[in-house]
């Protein structure tokens, strides 16, 4: 027990779950709604995009890169799935793997230029998203596509059910999906030796590349990953909204780098882990549930998410930054290890 | 490192001053033939709309907004930082001088007293800029947290603040003296251009020829280094954001001008292009090195990219991919160039470090004697 104590101490993660745990027992006492299942499940669903697409990028931030582009990549996964679906009649089991497959080569594209030119990840993905989303509207015209295939508007429910006071309760796809993009992240950074590395090249590229981590690979796993995940969050969101908008989500990838520094994931890399960018994005979640079920005007909204950031990157920067260099250590003497 | 290392390095100040103030090597000429190149083949598929007055006068006045926020950009960015507050705070200040402007200026408002809100309007529009800078500068200063990070919050409450306050809408309608600054001309010179080439000239003779300008470099290069050798870095830095800002208030003013209206949405596509262009100016992404002569150019050749293209009749969305594939092409040739052209420079230390600390390693392996 005091093993795990000094191991979760310190942990940006501990300040979340308690502040998480306090805004949500404040928000509960405020207004009755906000503390009901079907909330809950409201949130899950309403975030799952977000999510997945935080988890991509949590991958690349540990790994001691950035990627603006993943938006942009998300959008053309999904404008291009849309377009074989209907215009050439593509079934399901083709188009899915498609639009994945579209999003991961997008991602690679970045990965190569980022350790060939070895350019900084964040000039490189500025660079291609300007690319990947100036291509798209300039070849889609900035039409939309209305009309998507059955397959992919089609809502799925896995589970239907009612709680106590009536209201209908729905285990839908997109929160299926999200969950196993969270259980995937997971397993891929804490129990496979492949992000064992990442986190050791996050830490120090030049020692892990000594200690024999195959670097170009990394880069490939983890930008490829991360464009993965944006073609999956791009037919997710095709599938919520039932249609694919060009232009819907771009501008959104500043709010999913919040989520995920939120969660402790650190831009020098090296840091983070699957539940802090969680917490981070259940944080921004309930913030602005509860405002909203609290009748704050929704252009409030803004102001509270910039200072949370601000807050919590207060805290993370005063608070010990030996502590930090310490983990690091351990982190990459772990990584050795396996 | 030992004494006899540090008596050539003492010799070397000047030289080391000129690579400071020089950037990349080869950045310059390699731009210049870009730029040259660009010009040629739209004078060629365009010979009698490209090479016309009236099209550079065009181009001159549409290069200043992005070009006064790039070099709000550029200061943070050759500190070793950046700034992503930039078009937040010119949008805010643009909405408090909009709001001063039709708040006190009636339609029978007399000519003296309208140039006395417009004075007012900006005075209030600079110290409320310098204030945000001055906030996000002590902010990034003493935290100790990524600009990114910290800017990444300040843009958000600015944002924030700004649609909350004008729930989305814009404000428009100011006196024509006002208007002037977007629209007017000077001996054929458009007004704005003449602010991007002083506001330019100021900064570049403020980060290269004063002390303060060349804390920035340093700080940018390594900042525990400068604070060792008696810099009080936490006050440059402070500088340095509150510069920025005012570069903004000077975006804001022209955006209004321009526009003959304010608002919170204006220009925010142009936040991730004003980095864009800093680089494809050889600015360094991680600090230290870069040059406003290299800003400029690289604003032209995407001003000249997209006046041609525009001019062709292709769609504004090709421009913004064009952009994205000059810097790439760009990166590249100044990746495989770069070993010939710094030859000299780089002796036979060459740090491995791979990704992105290979740049870092370069630079550290590129100071060495």
């Amino acid at each position: 027990m005091r093993d795990l104590v000094a191991r979760l101490s310190g942990r940006t993660e501990i300040y979340l779950a308690v502040v998480v745990v306090v805004v949500g027992a404040v928000l509960s006492v405020l207004s009755p709604y906000f503390f009901t299942l079907s909330n809950f499940i409201d949130l899950v669903e309403t975030y799952s995009v977000t999510a997945i697409l935080a988890m991509g990028l949590f991958v690349v931030l540990v790994s001691g890169g950035i990627d603006i582009s993943f938006a942009a990549t998300a959008s053309v996964a999904q404008y291009a799935t849309a377009l074989v679906g209907t215009d050439l009649g593509w079934p399901a089991y083709v188009c899915i793997p498609f639009g994945l497959g579209v999003g991961a080569l997008l991602g690679t594209i970045n990965a190569v230029l980022i350790h060939y030119l070895r350019i900084t990840s964040i000039i490189i993905t500025i660079a291609t998203m300007s690319v990947y989303f100036g291509l798209l509207m300039y070849f889609s015209g900035g039409k939309s596509i209305y009309t998507l295939p059955d397959w992919l508007s089609t809502r799925v429910v896995f589970y239907e059910g009612q709680t106590a006071g009536g209201d209908l309760i729905r285990i839908t796809l997109p929160m299926v999906v999200m969950l196993g993009a969270v259980l995937l992240t997971f397993v891929l950074m804490t129990r496979l030796s492949a992000g064992r590395q990442l986190y050791a090249m996050g830490g120090n590229p030049e020692a892990a590349r000594r200690l024999g981590v195959n670097i170009a690979a990394m880069h490939v796993l983890a930008y490829g990953y991360l464009g993965f995940m944006a073609g999956l969050a791009g037919l997710i969101q095709a599938h919520r909204v039932g249609e694919s908008v060009p232009n819907a989500l771009v501008g959104h990838e500043l709010n999913v780098l919040a989520a995920a520094v939120l969660g402790g994931a650190s831009l020098t890399g090296g840091i983070g882990s699957v539940p802090g960018v969680i917490l981070g994005i259940i944080l921004l979640a309930m913030l602005q549930n509860g405002l909203n079920i609290l009748g704050v005007s929704s252009y409030f909204f803004q102001i509270v998410i910039g200072l949370a950031i601000l807050l919590s990157t207060s805290i993370t920067g005063l608070s010990s930054r030996a502590g930090r260099r310490r983990q690091r250590v351990i982190r990459a003497a772990e990584a050795v290890r396996v | 490192m030992s004494e006899e290392v540090g008596a050539p390095r003492r010799l070397d100040i000047d030289g080391l001053l000129r690579r400071m103030r020089q950037g990349a090597r080869g950045d310059i000429v390699g731009l210049t033939i870009l730029l040259i190149a660009l010009v040629g083949l739209f004078s060629i598929l365009l010979p009698s709309s490209f090479p016309a007055i009236a099209t550079v006068q065009s181009m001159m006045f549409q290069m200043p907004e992005l070009g006064l926020l790039a070099l709000a950009m550029v200061v943070p960015l050759i500190s070793g930082g950046l700034n992503l507050a930039i078009i937040a705070t010119a949008n805010q200040c643009a909405l408090l001088m909009a709001w001063i402007m039709t708040h006190y200026i009636a339609a029978d408002t007399g000519s003296g007293d309208i140039a006395l809100v417009i004075a007012a309007a900006l005075a209030a529009g600079l110290v409320y800029s310098a204030l945000v800078g001055l906030i996000t500068g002590t902010l990034v200063a003493t935290l100790g947290v990524h600009p990114i990070l910290v800017t990444l919050g300040t843009m958000s409450v600015i944002d924030g603040i700004s649609i909350y306050l004008t729930r989305g809408t814009i404000i428009s309608g100011f006196p024509d003296a006002f208007q002037w600054i977007g629209n007017g001309t000077v001996f054929d010179l458009p007004a704005p251009f003449l602010l991007l080439v002083i506001a330019a000239a100021a900064v570049g003779l403020v980060l290269s020829r004063t002390p303060f300008g060349i804390s920035v470099f340093m700080i940018g290069s390594n900042l525990e280094a400068t604070r060792y050798s008696g810099v009080d870095t936490r006050r440059v830095i402070i500088g340095v954001y509150t510069l920025s800002s005012v570069l903004c208030f000077l975006a804001g003013t022209l955006m209004m001008a321009r526009f003959n209206s304010a608002s919170a949405e204006y220009a925010q596509s142009y936040l991730l292009i004003t980095i864009l262009s800093a680089v494809l100016g050889g600015i360094d992404p991680f600090g230290g090195f870069g040059r406003i002569a290299g800003l400029m150019i690289s604003l032209i050749v995407l001003q000249v990219i997209s006046s041609g293209l525009n001019l062709l009749g292709v769609n504004q969305h090709l421009t913004l991919a064009i952009w994205g594939f000059t810097l790439i092409a760009a990166m590249a040739v100044r990746f495989y160039l770069a070993p010939l052209i710094a030859e000299k420079v780089r002796s036979a230390h060459r740090a491995g470090a791979d990704g992105d600390h290979r740049a870092r390693g370069t630079r550290e392996s590129a100071r060495r004697p």
